[in-house]
């Protein structure tokens, strides 16, 4: 997967755990939780939709690396090398 | 009448519902009035087609997305009724103490629906349990459609949710008008709301117990006392009110929609299943005594009836006992319009028979072609709606699994 295909990846998970908010706008190098309304709950659903879609384990020491788009795509990026996009 | 002082007169101000065949009481009223039912074909999980009394109402009126999202149907529709309740209630709702406002929500079950949903969705996976939510245990949590309630509405008084099988609506009117009258809360949001099509297990268990209704035509599938009953239509709905005492209602020119003047619960210690019209016609007698009234002083009967073999005949005996010499008395049945309702059914039944004080009718009870000779009961308002002189008392008739009753009384209000 190429980092732009991540990016949709984290796009499309989004949308649906936060539903009533607008993308279009989103910066990549802020942190999600400045520019969306984002609780812990539904970090976690990040992280199951990962696990879900992907049987990627991210251990909880991890989750620091998914604080802005940007340095989510980097810390999957090796991760989903060998994958597929949808 | 007993005499009780204005303190611990308690009063229905406000009125929210969620039913099959109506957003709101006077969209609900006409319906039961024209005789238009609630149920539709209806699919779940595992189970063949069926039917169900399945909700219209936008849920997007008071919550965000991601709020439906997070909570439960059940949240969803507590949260939905409490809203349209405090709305049509007057009450000023910034200015109210939110500290003094109680959430009393009754249910018949709670969890199923989302335990089943994570069962099914880890099945998908091998049954790895790290794809279990994380949201279950806050969505499964028996308090969760009343917290969500508070959530919504930033209530911080108490919520709690009172498990009564389908006895629950009434319970929950019960315990805001105790609360209200032990002082612990000035404004009480209660009453039942049912999430429960939405777990195959009620359909399926049901159907097991040769107890699930079935026809080709939905709208003539729950038939309460006819001959050709052949079970129960499961169906999702709420009920909330918003109750208060007397003094505050009047103090601030709240329209009165009832008083609340008899209630009782009691068990029937016999079966986990099979109702008793002993403990039943008890259950009554307890509730007219509790007002002062006699069995006379009834205008309407909302019978609990649910089309199930033995428990329309036994609440046929209760009603026969109490009601031998009342033969002006009209009795009905809402479940015939939307099925059953669970822990909404005694709410939704009592709201649906309010507007009687107002227009003097006594909605019907519909696809009663065949009265079943073993529950004969001539007061039943068959089909078509019935004009009465005047309205002045309702009893709601709520009854539940494993033996629980409860009646609630509800008079027009007149100072």
């Amino acid at each position: 997967m190429s980092p732009g295909d991540i990016r949709q990846v984290i796009v499309n998970i989004l949308e649906r755990i936060a539903p009533d908010e607008d993308l279009t706008d989103l910066d990549d190098s802020v942190a999600f939780r400045e520019q969306m309304e984002l609780d812990s709950m539904d970090f976690l659903d990040i992280v199951m939709e990962l696990r879900k879609q992907y049987r990627i384990q991210i251990p909880e020491e991890d989750y620091e690396h998914l604080v802005t788009m940007d340095s989510t795509v980097s810390y999957l990026e090796p991760k989903l090398a060998d994958v597929q996009p949808a | 009448m007993t005499s009780v002082p204005d303190e611990d007169r308690i009063v229905i101000t406000g009125i929210g519902l969620a039913a099959p065949n109506g957003d709101n009481l006077g969209e609900y009223r006409a319906a039961l009035l024209e005789g238009r039912s609630g149920v539709v074909p209806f699919e779940t999980r595992y189970m063949p087609p069926t039917i169900a009394g399945v909700c219209n109402f936008d849920a997007l009126k008071y919550q965000k997305r991601k709020e439906i999202r997070r909570g439960t149907r059940a949240g969803s529709i507590a949260t939905y009724c409490a809203h349209e309740a405090v709305a049509s209630s007057g009450l000023e709702w910034p200015a109210v103490r939110k500290d003094r406002v109680g959430v009393y929500v009754g249910i018949t079950e709670h969890g199923n629906v989302e335990t089943e949903n994570e069962i099914f969705e880890i099945s998908q996976f091998d049954y790895d349990t790290k794809v279990w939510s994380h949201h279950h245990n806050p969505r499964t949590v028996a308090n969760n459609p009343a917290g969500e309630v508070t959530l919504s509405l930033g209530v911080t008084g108490p919520h709690v949710c009172i498990g009564a099988a389908c006895a629950a609506g009434n319970a929950g009117f019960i315990h805001g008008l105790q609360m209200l009258r032990l002082r612990e809360v000035d404004l009480a949001i209660c009453g039942g709301v049912s999430e429960s099509i939405h777990t195959f297990g009620i359909f399926a268990s049901f159907q097991s117990q040769g107890a699930l209704a079935r026809n080709d035509d939905p709208q003539k599938a729950c038939r309460p006392f006819d001959v050709n009953r052949n079970g129960i239509v499961v169906a999702e709905g709420g009920g909330l009110v918003t109750l208060e005492r007397l003094p505050s209602a009047l103090a601030r020119g709240a329209t009165i929609h009832g008083e609340i003047v008899g209630y009782a619960m009691n068990s029937d210690a016999t079966d986990f299943v099979l109702p008793d019209a002993n403990r039943q016609s008890e259950c009554i007698q307890l509730a007219l005594d509790r007002a002062g009234l006699r069995a006379s002083d009834i205008d309407i009967v909302s019978s609990h009836a649910t089309a199930t073999e033995q428990g329309d005949v036994e609440e046929a005996k209760a009603l026969g006992r109490v009601f031998a010499d009342c033969p002006d008395v009209a009795i009905n049945n809402t479940k015939s319009f939307i099925g059953h309702a669970m822990g909404a059914a005694g709410a939704l039944e009592l709201l649906g028979n309010l507007p009687a004080f107002g227009d003097g009718w006594a909605h019907a009870t519909i696809n009663l072609d065949d009265p079943d000779p073993e529950c004969p009961l001539p007061q039943l308002v068959a089909n078509e709606p019935r004009r009465l002189d005047d309205v002045r008392v309702l009893l709601n008739n709520s009854f539940g699994m494993l033996g629980i009753n409860s009646v609630v009384i509800v008079r027009k209000f007149e100072d």
